[in-house]
């Protein structure tokens, strides 16, 4: 866009503030602005937060890529990739940690796909 | 493992063990004051400072100022970026004990797209690839530093790009005290898609908040981007104030959040007019938020002199107004890589500045009745109304579609020239996806909706269930999950490097300026040509000398035809063996009381005064006052005949007082007339007989014990030469010659 600088026409109903005023109108609408930002992250996620998620459970980086990468590719990130772990060792009765490798190779999606209800064994 | 000041840093002694290796402490940590607000060093009353360190390297004019080395109040910030971490650490090192207490470890371009975290220690390009093993040994690394040094030192890198959550994860999980994180640089500078980087953003906010790390924006990164940089202000407050909120929001406390804010313009421009409203107007919005004052680099480029002005100018404005961080740029950032003298350059313009400026303001108080009070009211304004029509045009994402930011017009003015980025368009677009009700992490310190958060408590509270519980604790309640991959490379890594460059660290010598043998040194002279033929002469002349891959790194203009400035780089390509050196040995002074007893024994006279046409008096009544530890504080009797005193005056007095020795002080002239005033003394002395019963001494900044001794004297001393050297030469040679 192209404006001539118009300040003094636009600053009309700011003229009249006291610089308080001033300084609380901005932020104000700095919530304005970021609030909707903020909702938006509370209720998405992304491949790297649940890479981080699954960092925090204690696996690398490595094994973190490979299992997001299957979430992704079956559309399970929705849940939560260190939900998926968990709900796999739950099934097979092993530790979550066994249960994150196999799914990092690749194994044990069908039995994912059943748990939440996306397919049958 | 401590370190000693006379040994280097062991880069594979840091490596040793280093998967076992845990932090001492998370979190930010700012300067100490001294115990009653006011530190007492020397003579003098320090207002701004902090206490002072255990071990250090003063500026060079401390030397008149018994070695002081005051620390000002702010943090100080040296910005690392060699590319090999492990020659990084000696920067490091030597940065601290110039007085920097923040490392910010550049990270190697092209990070911020890499969709992961990269592992081991490849090298990288203009920075360092920010990795565990890098991330862990730089930790390991200052935390020796600061033992040595005797004061905290923060570790900052960035939080920023397509794999923030999980750099979050890592600097959480390894004691990095600092970082940036700012969801507008990815999407304006980096072209990371905007939905994906405010949703990450909040997860590694949240992260950073676990740990403790203080956070710094991205905002400055408009000033060096936009075209007229100094237009941007308005805009700059906006988006100072978008991080800010949003930081807010996910759980940021206030005093983790830095703003960082860089004096938009530069001389020849009338600087301060523009920077001062600008750093006010900031300073007043942003109450409680902490200010990371950073140097210009926009207008940089070769010459390191004008920038070093810049930077005290910016300097300045941090003094009048405040800075809780004072960051520093190296000055030669426009022209190469920073190279480590550069570093410790910028860290002592910073040190200097803020000390010289120390308490200023008690003196000198801004005039906000004026026109600085104008200038700021219109900023604040102005940036209210950019703010409204972010709402108007429907909100933040709208915004940047349509080109609101790093236009260079001056707000409301618009140029048409603003980044705009598509909303679907940039890197990791089309990867976030809502969050299912049943959506679960189990984990610590995470944003957002979580199913089965419910009635559980984060690891920081002290007592009930952790949502962590249900797999036994996750890596920042329990370190020892936390999975070390070393190195994924084979060759491309630091255990490689350091094998390649042993020799230069251990046996053999090399200039240098970045890396262990890089070899790389300077030239300054001054051709006396027009540019454009001194550029060729210069290659030519470094290649005369054998300097390898020369390039002239700074030319500039003395005059059109008279004469062109040239600083030119390249490397040496042979090595010194320390070994082969022939270093003179060091001179044993005899101790203060065995002079004292000899004089006590044996009481002699000197007489001492300045030759030649010279007034310069200051180093010979050093050598001479009892007050600055001299001759007279051992009982030797001193004859000062004072300034520009002849030679056949300082003989005859020395008969006259029957005086054991001459001691004239001289400057280096242009005709060697200081060689001829040594010369005369000799002379005289022998014409009248009495050579042998005198010791001859001369002394000045430039003399040497060499031409002392070429012109007929006993001893030559130069710069540095204390009261306590003189006299033990002349009570050894006394007792020698008997006399």
């Amino acid at each position: 866009m192209l404006r001539e600088d118009d300040f003094q026409k636009r600053r009309n109903h700011l003229e009249k503030l006291s610089d308080e005023q001033l300084e609380k109108r901005f932020w104000e609408y700095a919530d304005k602005v970021v609030k909707p930002l903020v909702d938006l992250a509370e209720n998405h996620t992304s491949p790297s937060i649940e890479r981080s998620v699954l960092l925090r459970m204690g696996f690398s980086s490595l094994e973190a890529g490979d299992i997001v990468r299957h979430c992704q590719k079956h559309g399970y990130l929705g849940k939560g990739a260190g939900n998926v772990v968990l709900k796999l060792a739950e099934l097979k009765k092993i530790d979550y940690q066994q249960a994150g490798l196999l799914l990092a190779k690749g194994n044990g999606w069908d039995e994912i796909a059943v748990i939440f209800g996306k397919g049958h064994l | 493992m401590k370190l000693e000041p006379d040994v280097k840093i062991s880069p594979e002694e840091i490596l040793k063990d280093l998967d076992k290796y845990r932090p001492r402490r998370k979190g930010w940590t700012w300067r100490k004051k001294c115990e009653d607000g006011t530190c007492q060093l020397g003579p003098f009353e320090y207002r701004e400072a902090s206490e002072p360190l255990k071990k250090s390297v003063p500026l060079p004019a401390a030397k008149s100022f018994a070695h002081i080395d005051p620390q000002p109040d702010c943090v100080i910030t040296s910005e690392i970026a060699s590319g090999r971490f492990e020659d990084d650490l000696r920067r490091m090192r030597m940065a601290a004990w110039h007085g920097a207490d923040h490392i910010m470890v550049i990270r190697t371009a092209g990070q911020s797209h890499y969709d992961g975290l990269i592992e081991g220690t490849p090298e990288g390009i203009g920075g360092v690839p920010i990795t565990r093993k890098q991330v862990r040994a730089s930790r390991k690394a200052l935390d020796l530093i600061e033992d040595e040094v005797g004061r905290p030192i923060n570790f900052h890198s960035y939080i920023s790009g397509v794999a923030g959550p999980e750099i979050a994860v890592l600097f959480a999980e390894e004691g990095v005290n600092g970082a940036h994180q700012d969801p507008q640089y990815n999407v304006l500078y980096r072209n990371v898609n905007m939905y994906r980087s405010f949703v990450d953003a909040a997860v590694a906010k949240k992260l950073m908040v676990s740990a403790g790390i203080l956070q710094i924006d991205g905002a400055h990164n408009a000033n060096a981007t936009a075209r007229e940089a100094w237009k941007v202000m308005p805009e700059l407050l906006v988006q100072h104030a978008i991080n800010c909120r949003y930081s807010e929001l996910v759980g940021m406390p206030r005093e983790n959040i830095a703003l960082s804010t860089v004096p938009p313009t530069a001389p020849p421009a009338p600087s301060m007019r523009y920077d001062l409203p600008y750093g006010v107007a900031l300073r007043q919005l942003f109450k409680g938020f902490k200010m990371r004052a950073q140097m210009n680099t926009k207008y940089m480029e070769s010459c390191t002199r004008e920038v070093t002005v810049t930077h005290t100018l910016n300097l300045l404005l941090s003094r009048l107004t405040s800075a809780d961080i004072q960051s520093t740029i190296t000055p030669d950032e426009g022209r190469n890589v920073p190279w480590h003298y550069n570093s410790i350059h910028a860290v002592n313009t910073a040190k200097q500045a803020l000390v010289g400026m120390d308490g200023l303001r008690d003196m000198v108080s801004l005039n906000l009745a004026g026109e600085l009070g104008e200038r700021v009211r219109e900023l604040k304004e102005r940036a209210v109304l950019f703010m409204e029509e972010i709402v108007e045009a429907g909100g933040y994402f709208k915004a940047v579609e349509e080109g609101f930011f790093v236009d260079s017009g001056f707000y409301p003015g618009r140029n048409n020239d603003g980044i705009q980025r598509d909303p679907l368009g940039g890197i990791g677009s089309d990867t976030i996806v809502k969050r299912d009700d049943d959506y679960f992490a189990p984990v610590c310190h995470h944003f957002g909706q979580n199913s089965q958060l419910k009635g559980l408590s984060e690891a920081s509270s002290a007592s009930g269930s952790k949502v962590c519980d249900i797999i036994n604790g996750c890596t920042l309640c329990d370190a020892d999950k936390i999975k070390f991959i070393d190195e994924l490379d084979p060759d491309d890594n630091a255990e490689t490097r350091l094998g390649n460059s042993i020799e230069y660290r251990q046996s053999v010598l090399k200039p240098e300026a970045e890396w262990a043998g890089d070899g790389i040194a300077t030239l300054t002279f001054l051709l006396p040509i027009s540019s454009d033929i001194a550029e060729f002469a210069a290659l030519d002349i470094a290649r005369r000398l054998g300097m390898d891959e020369a390039e002239v790194i700074n030319m500039q203009v003395m005059h059109p035809s008279e004469g062109t400035l040239i600083e030119l780089k390249g490397k040496i390509g042979f090595t010194i063996n320390p070994q082969d050196l022939k270093i003179p040995p060091r001179e044993e002074v005899l101790s203060e009381d065995t002079i004292r007893q000899e004089v006590f024994k044996t009481p002699f006279k000197v007489v001492a005064g300045t030759v030649g046409e010279d007034e310069h008096s200051v180093g010979m009544r050093e050598i001479l006052d009892i007050k600055h530890g001299g001759l007279e504080g051992y009982g030797i009797g001193c004859h000062y005949l004072g300034t520009s005193v002849s030679v056949e005056k300082m003989v005859d007095a020395a008969i006259e007082l029957d005086a054991k020795a001459v001691l004239i002080s001289t400057i280096i002239t242009h005709n060697d007339a200081h060689r001829q005033s040594m010369r005369k003394l000799d002379q005289i002395c022998r014409e009248k007989g009495i050579r042998d019963k005198l010791v001859l001494i001369a002394g000045g900044t430039q003399v040497t014990n060499e031409i002392a001794i070429a012109e007929g004297l006993d001893r030559g001393f130069g710069r540095g030469t204390k009261g306590h050297d003189v006299a033990s030469f002349m009570i050894k040679k006394l007792s020698k010659t008997g006399a």
